[in-house]
């Protein structure tokens, strides 16, 4: 898949302080979730891609196109959702998101139609007519996410889609979310603090950590791999047992304390395998537990371990 | 589109022109306003100095009927520079109110709401958004002051043959003090309010500014006592005096000071203006 961003040695200075460092990497998940800590760089980044940060050195491209220089046809593809309220209070729903519509270019009957399908879609069709100042903070969410997408961008960039709401009111945000993602019509980036959100959504991961790039995987590999990585707990003498694994090409240690057995199977070995190994060597399996490298696995290790480098 | 088939869709249909774009804010602007009955009411009242003056040119030009009525007062007054210039003040002072009452509520609801990411993130830009904002008031305090004053003129000119070649500077003064007057009232109202997320308070510093420069101009006159009144050029009020006293030719009491030094002080109010506006208008603001 081509990569949609492209990060090329970028860098971003804000009052003098340094907040993205050398970012290099090329981007081509469906749903990139990113995460890292407070004051990690995430909101910058997404800034940056939108042109409201000038890169220090470095550049980005964004669909091919510099965000240096060619920032307006970029935001022509863009959708952005961000973090905190963003609305006119005075204003109804439609008038607002028509108007954003029209700001990105629809003319005035398209920017219309689109409106009223956009608040349908998000769920406030029976409210389109209401002031946003009277709206809950979950409906402003979901308003905030009607404006994302009214003009039907190439790119949706949502930060935070899920903060402050309620757990039926993120369900519904993450639900829509994949419904968009899986159109595959669009490329979504969801920065998140929330692991489950980012584990939930998105085929691959961006960690950051102070300003860098720490930890990029796809997390679908991620798990495909670990189904492979098995911890076994075993009664009886597990020698041959050990010995037959082997054999089948699995890579075994064991732990000198407890004997449990690591292993890591090839991609020919099915669990039913070991299984009938153990019965043929007459020894008890009493546990057997796939390695839960779970996305915070990934994610304390990226922060334990991140040098800072992709 | 049907309810079962609500899903996303990509829009590639066809997209405007970005030249014009910002004639989208205005439009939405005027909607707002014009929902309001106090404003509509109020931006029709500002016809009524015009449909006066009309009035009285029509009179003038058939003051010799009027006289045979018994209507001999209707000779009196000539139309000349001190008509149009009494009414393009009155026309200043309206705009003035109009600026008042639209200006804050600009700016300030997006700032308050941080809706300018919202805008910014779309291909319009900062420059493209603060120019919609001021034409919402560029063009109604047109519409109610140089548009109608010329149309005055125009009239003018055809009820009586041979006063337009005598009277030129006039429609020249009406146009460029009108834009002169527009441009400031518009930069700072807009300015303020961005400066005061408030809506209240930015219609009150809008007051305040006038005040504030007269006070401060005056202050300034007496500390430094000096021969020249330089003072002056702090005071907002007097500056504009001088500078619609200079365009209509007019009698004014500041001769002592060059005209160049009011557009300079104008020049320098407008600046401020822009550069409060430039700080201001943000996609997200930098904690320094």
């Amino acid at each position: 898949m081509n990569a949609f961003i492209e990060l090329q040695g970028l860098s971003v200075s804000l009052a003098g302080r340094p907040i993205l460092k050398e970012l290099s990497g090329n981007f081509s998940g469906r749903c990139i979730g990113l995460l890292g800590p407070n004051g990690a760089g995430k909101t910058t980044l997404l800034q940056t891609l939108l042109g409201f940060h000038t890169a220090t050195t470095g550049t980005a491209r964004v669909f091919g196109l510099d965000v240096r220089t060619e920032i307006r046809e970029i935001r022509h593809q863009i959708g952005y959702m961000p973090e905190s309220d963003a609305f006119i209070a005075g204003m109804t729903a439609i008038r607002f998101v028509r108007m954003m519509a029209e700001l990105s270019g629809l003319p005035p009957e398209a920017a219309m139609e689109r409106a009223h399908e956009t608040l349908f879609y998000v769920g406030l069709g029976e409210a389109r007519y209401r002031k946003l100042g009277t709206y809950s903070l979950g409906m402003k969410q979901m308003a905030k996410l009607a404006v994302s997408i009214v003009h039907g961008p190439h790119m949706l960039i949502l930060d935070e889609p899920t903060n402050g709401l309620d757990p039926p009111g993120r369900q519904r945000m993450l639900q829509l979310v994949k419904e968009i993602r899986d159109t595959r019509e669009i490329n979504v980036i969801l920065s998140s603090h929330l692991l489950r959100d980012v584990e939930e959504c998105c085929d691959e991961v961006m960690i950051m950590k102070d300003g860098r790039i720490v930890q990029y995987c796809n997390l679908e590999e991620q798990r495909r791999a670990n189904r492979k990585f098995l911890h076994i707990e075993t009664r009886g003498d597990n020698s041959p047992f050990l010995e037959a694994v082997e054999k089948l090409g699995c890579e075994c240690a064991v732990e000198a304390k407890t004997s449990r057995i690591k292993m890591v199977m090839p991609e020919t070995v099915e669990i039913r395998n070991l299984y009938e190994l153990a019965e043929t060597h007459a020894i008890q399996i009493r546990r057997l537990d796939y390695k839960r490298d779970s996305l915070q696995g990934i994610f304390m290790e990226a922060m334990e371990n991140g040098n800072g480098r992709l | 589109m049907a309810v079962y088939k609500q899903t996303y869709k990509r829009y590639d249909g066809p997209v405007t022109g970005s030249r014009w774009r910002f004639m989208i804010l205005p439009r939405y602007s005027f909607q707002t306003a014009f929902e309001s009955r106090g404003f509509t009411a109020f931006f029709v009242i500002c016809f009524v100095p015009s449909l006066i003056g009309l009035l009285a040119l029509y009179f003038r030009s058939n003051a010799d009927i009027l006289a045979s009525v018994g209507m001999n007062f209707v000779s009196a007054f000539p139309i000349d520079t001190r008509f149009f210039l009494t009414l393009f003040q009155i026309q200043s002072f309206l705009t003035f109110v109009l600026a008042m009452f639209l200006g804050p509520g600009l700016v300030s609801p997006d700032l308050t709401n941080n809706a300018l990411p919202l805008y910014l993130s779309r291909p319009f830009s900062r420059r493209e958004y603060v120019l919609g904002k001021l034409l919402v008031i560029v063009i109604l305090a047109s519409c109610i002051t140089w548009m109608p004053g010329l149309l005055l003129f125009i009239i003018q000119s055809n009820l009586e043959t041979g006063w337009m070649s005598g009277h030129m500077r006039i429609a020249a003064a009406i146009f460029l003090g009108s834009w002169v007057w527009i441009i400031l009232v518009s930069l700072l109202s807009v300015a303020v309010s961005a400066w005061v997320k408030w809506k209240p308070v930015a219609a009150a510093s809008m007051f305040g500014i006038f005040f504030v420069t007269a006070a401060f101009g005056e202050l300034t006159n007496e500390m430094l006592d000096l021969q020249t009144k330089w003072g002056i050029l702090i005071n907002l009020s007097e500056v504009m005096n001088m500078i619609w006293s200079y365009l209509f030719d007019a009698k004014t009491t500041y001769r002592t000071l060059p005209v160049w030094s009011a557009f300079l002080s104008f020049a320098a109010f407008c600046s401020l203006a822009l550069t409060v506006l430039w700080r201001k208008i943000r996609a997200c603001e930098v904690v320094r």
